[in-house]
């Protein structure tokens, strides 16, 4: 079976599962399979936010978690840390902050993150320690394994694999022309 | 020769599905030899790399480590083949935090990747070539990437889901 046969995304993004920045009728979508320790995703943090912020209401972005947890010790915490903050409505807030602080990922750190965004505590410890999320981020990496997704990040374009440079210039060049074909 | 013209060689020199997977030792340690015979009964997914320590097969085997726990689901081993040394291996291992064992086909150099079809010669490496086997030893799925490219797992997961269903 060939790259080229597999490389959709799987299952496609699901409004009320995925956690979605951007109106569901963008014109166009980028998805991305990402490692909130993985230093490749962490510089594509920066570009998917400055293409955010040209783009706007054009583009909608999904993220999934695909934690590589053999060579990441803290990608699998930092995942459902992020997952316990978007049960309380801050998914977003906190993937900013676990990537804006990839040295400092560890348990105590994610706890102050939490306090940073003024979760509730009792609930965010509770989901931390039993767990609660490592069901959705297994699920997420599966799907990204079934999507194809070789390393992180791994971006896919109104559901296919997106496998040219994700540089600033070259992403957006991209973006901007499927924004044009709607247009 | 260039790569595209490689890999298309590969992909018709490697051994194909519906062939009995040739047998062979192979050192995985210093003084540790495993050899393919002894997993029969269960599945077995071969990945030949082409070095350890390079960008591609480093993500390539830390994403088949990152499955391990669903190979295992089911039932299925897997084992990585590069040309390189096993002290080598082992720091490769060690920096990835790998549970996959690593096994050197040093000496002769090449020749089990030569026996399932994918050794470039010109290059003194193997093809970047997944096969996966079923209990009895059989070649159920084999694919060969450009060797830039990292394959992913969807489709030998795939296939093996397939044979682990079949198999009722």
């Amino acid at each position: 079976m060939s790259r080229e046969e597999t490389a959709q995304l799987t299952p496609p993004v699901n409004e009320s599962r995925d956690n979605i920045h951007g109106p569901q009728k963008a014109p166009v979508t980028l998805f991305e399979y990402g490692d909130y320790e993985c230093p490749y995703c962490g510089q594509a943090y920066s570009i998917i936010k400055k293409a955010q912020n040209i783009l706007g209401n054009s583009l909608r972005f999904v993220f999934r978690n695909f934690p590589i947890t053999q060579s990441h010790p803290h990608a699998q915490h930092s995942a459902e840390a992020a997952e316990c903050a978007g049960a309380q409505n801050k998914f977003w807030e906190m993937h900013d902050i676990l990537y804006e602080h990839q040295q400092a990922l560890d348990d105590k750190h994610l706890k102050k993150y939490a306090e940073v965004l003024e979760l509730d505590k009792y609930r965010f410890k509770n989901d931390m320690s039993n767990h609660i999320y490592a069901s959705r981020v297994r699920e997420d990496f599966l799907s990204g394994v079934r999507s194809g997704v070789n390393s992180t990040p791994c971006f896919y374009i109104n559901g296919l694999r997106y496998d040219n440079s994700w540089d600033f210039e070259a992403l957006v060049k991209t973006l901007k022309s499927h924004i044009k074909k709607l247009a | 020769m260039s790569d595209t013209q490689s890999q298309q060689q590969s992909q018709t020199t490697a051994l194909q599905p519906g062939i009995t997977a040739p047998d062979f030792t192979l050192r995985t340690t210093p003084d540790q030899s495993i050899s393919l015979n002894q997993y029969r009964g269960n599945p077995v997914i071969l990945v030949f790399y082409p070095a350890d320590f390079s960008p591609v097969c480093g993500d390539e085997m830390t994403l088949f480590n990152e499955l391990l726990p669903e190979f295992q689901r089911l039932n299925a081993e897997v084992i990585g083949i590069s040309v390189d040394g096993v002290w080598c291996h082992l720091a490769f291992s060690k920096e990835k935090n790998l549970k996959i064992p690593l096994l050197t086909d040093f000496e002769p150099k090449g020749e089990v990747a030569k026996k399932y079809g994918v050794y470039r010669k010109k290059d003194g490496i193997t093809e970047r070539a997944l096969f996966l086997l079923d209990k009895d030893g059989i070649i159920r799925y084999s694919h060969v990437s450009p060797i830039g490219v990292n394959p992913g797992a969807d489709g030998v997961l795939k296939a093996l889901e397939s044979i682990s269903q079949s198999k009722g």
